[in-house]
């Protein structure tokens, strides 16, 4: 009984914490972002929040949306599609009208059914399965969705590395690896340009070595090696095949950035390594600059894409609530509709990409910039 | 049938409780009283009840430690998802399209719980422990191989062993529909799972689980528990009740998953890891072996917790454990407990006969 009696104090205490914080306000826009800020993909959520954070520092300073100043509220959701669904409902209790996220893929898929339903305007920094855009018109992404990428990859090497022998190694329980991989696959099947000789797979649980799959490769003789996935994983795949003095071009996506910041890993051996990625914290132009040096001074860190990713969803809101001609009274759906209305004739230039713009599904039009890393710098390959 | 009257009291009570507490929230939340935030995990929370029950069926109750329990919910979620959405052609009602996904969830999840109850039964105390963990990790992996789609023809399985075959392998015509697409789980999952739903299912597991607890195998199961060797001695079939109560655990557990798959509008299969059914074991360990009272009343504020702690920011996992060791603390400290003996007289002899 004493259990009972403590636990139902305890429930009716969450009861009433749970129903505390309900508060409306009409004088600004309140923006919600989803990410996961804790758990194995925290890396991720952080920095999105962190590159939120800076837009909507800056767009406050400069007047606001339309003149109305702007709030940011994070939420955790740990990468899970439960805890996002949960983190965009307290979002909504909050009072949210636009809604910067979620930054995975799974939880962007489970709450894009919600912000359909509901009818709140969504963009997603960096969740690039087709999935979380299909069918929702008020669903946008500012990354390039997976398909994207590996059919860019795949013509990048059919028309610059032809007669290639290329090997492919891929984290087949990951969405993001696995549906980049699966569209490079079906693209470079369609060109004779250059052959996939082999393909190797990991999972979380084997993401610590990756002899059996180098080995595979350098028996195929490839020359190319693709690595869709994101950066630590492709380090330990660098750093074994020095070991092993199997020099192949390593070639990766938009994950590989990072790659150079990365805490212990010697940025001598990615030297060479080609990687399609639309934003370079190193970029020589003024915009990059400055946010890069304003991220540094704040958070002690080279922002990587993530974060310019999430700077570009808030400046693109930014940007569509303008031309929607939105007003801070408007409800939520209000805004929605009149967005969605103009979201296609809105054009941003931005960290990742110069006058990106949307389709009527939600996918950013930009182009994938390719990159070498050349003296532990990124440089235009 | 024939069982000591506190018991039958408690049981009823435990039921009244979960009608009482269904419609005062069914009532709120039809007049717009509760936050979004607390309605939107109303379901998840019936999974996870559901869940708690059936793992106390096998913890508390069979007492064998099971570590692998989000393996059956993994089964029932993905066979129910496949059931619901290959057959939304076939039946327009997402009520009965619901009920039928959770069936097929239940029976394969026992098909599971047969398969992997054989061998491992035989396997007593970390053991068996280890074996079902080791269970709930291949039924991840496996799942990742799958490909499944769905169109005019019927349903179509890939096995996808090797990796390197996609979705484009399924062939399907023109209309078809992929359900699973391996590692990245199932997606446009048309969530039909409703909070009422949620709660029968809760009210059956009570009905299956108590009534068993109270019936003569029940008796026998708990012998088991007690002691093996004497309980074999008076003839007991060992393996029988064993599997009895574990593969009714697992069906359970299917339910839970086809309940829990279908809130979402995606499902992937690593959501279904070893953390799940770790936090599935705390809400049986908090809320008391073989007390189904307890299991009900943790998993639901263990759920809602770390929501409701959503003010403390960064904090907020940080907060949830030290509510989570005070709770245990505090649960198990002697001189509370003598307290609350002197208190309500009857429940130290309640205690007595429960443990």
């Amino acid at each position: 009984m004493n259990m009972k009696k403590s636990l139902s104090l305890l429930l009716a205490l969450t009861l009433v914490l749970s129903l505390g914080s309900v508060a409306f306000a009409d004088d600004t826009v309140k923006i919600g972002a989803i990410g996961p800020t804790t758990g194995g993909a925290a890396i991720y959520g952080q920095a999105v929040m962190n590159g939120a954070q800076i837009a909507v520092d800056e767009i406050n300073a400069a007047g606001g949306f339309n003149g109305v100043q702007v709030e940011l509220n994070c939420q955790d959701d740990q990468h899970d599609a439960e805890a996002s669904v949960n983190a965009y409902n307290n979002l909504m209790d909050w009072g949210m009208q636009l809604l910067c996220g979620p930054v995975t893929t799974t939880p962007a898929i489970a709450v894009s059914d919600y912000v359909f339903n509901d009818r709140v305007f969504a963009m997603t920094p960096s969740a690039s399965s087709p999935d979380v855009t299909a069918g929702k018109d008020n669903m946008f992404q500012l990354c390039f969705t997976d398909p994207n990428q590996g059919t860019g990859s795949a013509e990048y090497m059919a028309e610059n590395m032809a007669g290639s022998k290329v090997y492919v190694i891929y984290k087949n329980d990951d969405a993001y690896s696995q549906g980049i991989r699966d569209t490079f696959v079906a693209a470079a099947a369609e060109t004779d340009a250059f052959e996939v000789v082999g393909e190797g797979t990991f999972t979380e649980d084997t993401s610590t070595d990756f002899s059996v799959q180098l080995n595979a490769a350098k028996a195929a003789g490839a020359d190319v090696i693709f690595l869709p996935m994101y950066y630590t994983p492709a380090s330990v795949i660098l750093t074994q095949a020095k070991a092993m003095d199997y020099a192949p071009t390593f070639f990766g996506v938009d994950g590989m950035d990072g790659i150079l910041t990365m805490e212990g890993f010697d940025t001598s051996l990615a030297e060479g390594v080609m990687l399609l990625t639309p934003f370079v914290a190193d970029a020589e132009d003024e915009l990059t600059q400055n946010f890069v040096a304003e991220y540094q001074k704040r958070f002690n860190e080279v922002p990587n894409q993530f974060a310019a990713d999430a700077y570009d969803v808030i400046y693109a809101l930014k940007a569509m609530y303008e031309a929607a001609g939105c007003t801070a009274d408007m409800s939520y759906a209000d805004i929605c509709e009149a967005i969605v209305a103009v979201a296609t004739e809105v054009s941003v230039d931005g960290l990742t990409g110069e006058s990106m713009t949307w389709s009527a599904n939600g996918e950013v039009s930009k182009s994938p910039r390719a990159m070498v890393i050349k003296d532990g710098a990124y440089t235009a390959a | 049938m024939k069982t000591n009257n506190p018991s039958r009291m408690k049981d009823f009570a435990t039921f009244a409780g979960v009608i009482i507490a269904f419609l005062i929230v069914y009532i709120m939340r039809s007049r717009g009283m509760l936050t979004r935030s607390l309605s939107g995990q109303l379901v998840p929370i019936c999974a996870y009840v559901v869940m708690a029950i059936s793992l106390n069926l096998t913890v508390g109750v069979l007492g064998e430690l099971s570590l692998g329990h989000a393996g059956f919910m993994s089964v029932g979620a993905f066979s129910g998802v496949v059931a619901a959405m290959s057959l939304a052609s076939v039946i327009p009602s997402p009520v009965l399209r619901l009920v039928i996904a959770m069936v097929v969830g239940a029976i394969f999840a026992a098909i599971t719980g047969v398969i992997v109850g054989v061998p491992v039964l035989r396997l007593q105390g970390d053991y068996l422990a280890i074996v079902t963990l080791a269970f709930g990790e291949i039924i991840k992996d496996l799942i990742n191989c799958l490909i499944v789609g769905v169109d005019e023809r019927g349903l179509h399985i890939l096995f996808n062993a090797t990796g390197s075959r996609s979705v484009a392998d399924l062939h399907l015509i023109e209309g078809g529909k992929v359900i699973i697409k391996g590692a990245q789980g199932a997606t446009g999952v048309k969530a039909i799972a409703t909070f009422p739903a949620g709660v029968v299912l809760i009210l059956l597991a009570l009905v299956i689980v108590l009534n068993l607890m109270h019936s003569r195998s029940g008796r026998a199961i708990m012998a088991l528990r007690d002691n093996r060797i004497a309980a074999e001695s008076v003839g007991i079939n060992v393996t029988k009740y064993k599997m009895m109560a574990f593969v009714t655990s697992a069906a359970l557990a299917g339910a839970a998953g086809a309940l829990y798959g279908l809130n979402f509008s995606t499902i992937v299969s690593s959501k279904f890891n070893f953390n799940t059914s770790i936090t599935v074991l705390v809400f049986v360990v908090l809320g008391g072996l073989g007390n189904m009272t307890g299991s009900i009343i943790a998993a639901a504020v263990l759920t809602i917790l770390p929501e409701a702690l959503r003010g403390f920011d960064k904090y907020r996992m940080l907060a949830y454990a030290i509510v989570l060791i005070v709770v245990m603390l505090g649960t198990n400290n002697a001189q509370v407990k003598a307290l609350l003996a002197k208190l309500i007289p009857h429940r130290k002899k309640g205690a007595e006969e429960g443990a």
